[in-house]
């Protein structure tokens, strides 16, 4: 099962509401993934020369001041760090590599969940509606999100094990469906340096997007190799800085449908998550087709279609 | 006519409500409202009501329905129409996969775009599709008529045993023992019923049909020694 959403407001004038029209999106697909819930939220990008790191803990008492103190000391670096119950979102001006170094020798208990320019990722086991509530996400503001409710088969029910899962700067992946090569795939990537921290597989379409991206393939080649080298059944949502993207599988064995307005875009595993968005009766709706990858906000997704006309199908308006 | 909000009624409520209603002293005419993408809306109906979901519907939307005349007007989720009986299910808008999947009679009719496997082991159903359908329809597809009006993906017809289908565009590629064949006046005679029975302005010279080659269903005596 599980239930994957995304929206993307078109309309300037919503994006105060983005946290209060995803809720009930996410919320509604707690029947097909009650064991844990996740976001990533795009929002208050950092200044230049800084980063954004989304960290978690196992406990939401710990000691994130602290932490950030003695980063600001080791490195020379000034921090910002907001705590939002298990987790927390790290600003700093250190070089990216040096703080991801110096969190895996002196944090060992804390876990990278994001970083990029604005993303912020919060995920945990437990109902939608209350890992939403423990993050307070009702009243977050911007101009996109992506979420996964997950009901899981191939792995634990773990935070670790949680969507989204980032694949490289900005950019996470939320899947629905289950990989069949993925132990053989793991490996692969283990072999090529590439670390997990989960036996999870949907960790490991993220980490073969991560692995593609590093090698300077553009997210469009990248989706479209892990056509042939991904075996199984999915629907992934892409989130990226400026927006998301969709692809399915070749035989589009996972349910997806694709809304559009004029104020907003928005992705679901089904469409009663997204008829709660404002003017969704009105919308344009339609299954995207297997094996096509579909983009909105793209502009800095090279070589990506965009609201692609030969993607669109005829029919209802 | 009368009117069932789905959101402050519920879904068993309402299907409760139509699956019971008698046509001649409860009312003929029927509004759903509210419909919010739910499932199984509007299921098992068997009287000749005439019920109209007023907007877009979840998945089975009409599932196995007799006698009645059913409109979504809107989008219609997964299986729409699936194991109809008779009557007649119209989407104004585009529907998902499996439309009219092993329906054994009635009428579809999908006025947009349809997703895969439309017309999935169809049993005698008709389907007229205004736009295009996606991969794999009318796989094992045994009987009835199925009419697309714009494009096929690939497999049409795949595994296809008595189902007679009729395309106007292209056809991305025809499945395991499905081939073109000869378009007679009596084909067109029935698509031109179909067409009008569905309300569709359509010239009937641009289908081509498309059925079974009967070369995999039918058991080959030549072959026993095969197996």
């Amino acid at each position: 099962m599980c239930g994957i959403v995304g929206l993307y407001l078109k309309n300037e004038a919503l994006y105060p509401q983005l946290g209060a029209l995803f809720k009930p999106m996410l919320i509604e697909m707690t029947s097909r993934g009650p064991d844990s819930a996740g976001v990533a939220i795009y929002r208050n990008p950092v200044a230049e020369g800084q980063i954004k790191f989304s960290l978690a803990h196992d406990s939401s008492e710990h000691d994130w001041n602290a932490l950030a103190d003695s980063l600001a000391q080791a490195l020379s670096c000034s921090t910002t760090i907001t705590h939002r119950d298990t987790h927390a979102i790290l600003v700093t001006d250190g070089e990216e590599k040096a703080v991801q170094n110096w969190l895996a020798q002196n944090a060992t208990d804390v876990r990278v969940v994001g970083r990029g320019n604005s993303v912020e990722i919060f995920k945990e086991t437990g109902l939608p509606e209350d890992v939403y509530a423990r993050f307070d996400l009702e009243n977050a503001q911007g101009r996109h999100m992506i979420g996964h409710t997950r009901m899981a088969t191939e792995s634990a029910v773990t935070t670790a094990g949680s969507h989204p899962f980032a694949t490289g700067a900005d950019l996470c992946l939320v899947h629905n469906g289950s990989l069949s090569n993925h132990n053989r795939l793991r490996e692969e990537l283990k072999r090529k340096g590439v670390s997990f921290s989960t036996e999870n597989d949907s960790e490991v379409a993220a980490a073969y997007l991560t692995w593609k991206l590093q090698q300077g393939v553009s997210l469009k080649d990248a989706l479209e190799q892990a056509l042939d080298d991904l075996d199984g059944f999915y629907t992934f949502c892409i989130g990226t800085s400026n927006g998301f993207a969709v692809l399915r599988d070749p035989i589009a064995c996972k349910h997806a449908v694709l809304a559009e307005t004029d104020d907003w875009v928005a992705m679901a595993t089904e469409y009663r998550a997204i008829a709660t968005l404002p003017g969704a009766e009105k919308a344009r709706i339609w299954e995207p087709r297997p094996a096509t990858v579909y983009a909105w906000g793209a502009e800095t997704l090279e070589g990506l279609s965009v609201n692609d006309a030969e993607h669109m199908t005829a029919g209802a308006a | 006519m009368k009117q069932l909000d789905l959101k402050a009624e519920g879904l068993r409520k309402i299907n409760s409500t139509l699956q019971n209603a008698v046509p001649d002293s409860d009312g003929k005419e029927w509004a759903v409202t509210n419909p919010m993408g739910q499932h199984a809306i509007a299921c098992g109906l068997n009287t000749e009501l005439s019920v109209t979901i007023e907007g877009n519907a979840g998945f089975y939307c009409a599932g196995m329905n007799q006698k009645a005349d059913v409109t979504i007007k809107g989008h219609a989720g997964v299986g729409v129409a699936e194991n109809m009986m008779s009557g007649m299910v119209r989407v104004t808008g585009n529907a998902s996969q499996s439309a009219g999947a092993t329906g054994h009679g009635g009428l579809l009719v999908i006025e947009g775009d349809a997703s895969s496997r439309c017309g999935i082991s169809m049993k005698g159903i008709d389907i007229v599709v205004g736009g295009s359908v996606g991969h794999m329809s009318g796989f094992m597809a045994q009987v009835g008529h199925m009419v697309i009006c714009g494009d096929a993906g690939e497999a049409l017809g795949d595994s296809i045993y008595e189902a007679i289908l009729y395309v106007a565009g292209d056809v991305e590629s025809l499945g395991a023992d499905c081939i073109e064949k000869e378009m007679t006046e009596e084909h067109q005679k029935t698509l031109t019923e179909l067409l009008a029975r569905a309300g569709m302005d359509q010239d009937v010279k641009r289908f081509r049909r498309y059925g079974s080659a009967r070369k995999l269903y039918n058991f080959n005596v030549d072959h026993a020694g095969e197996y």
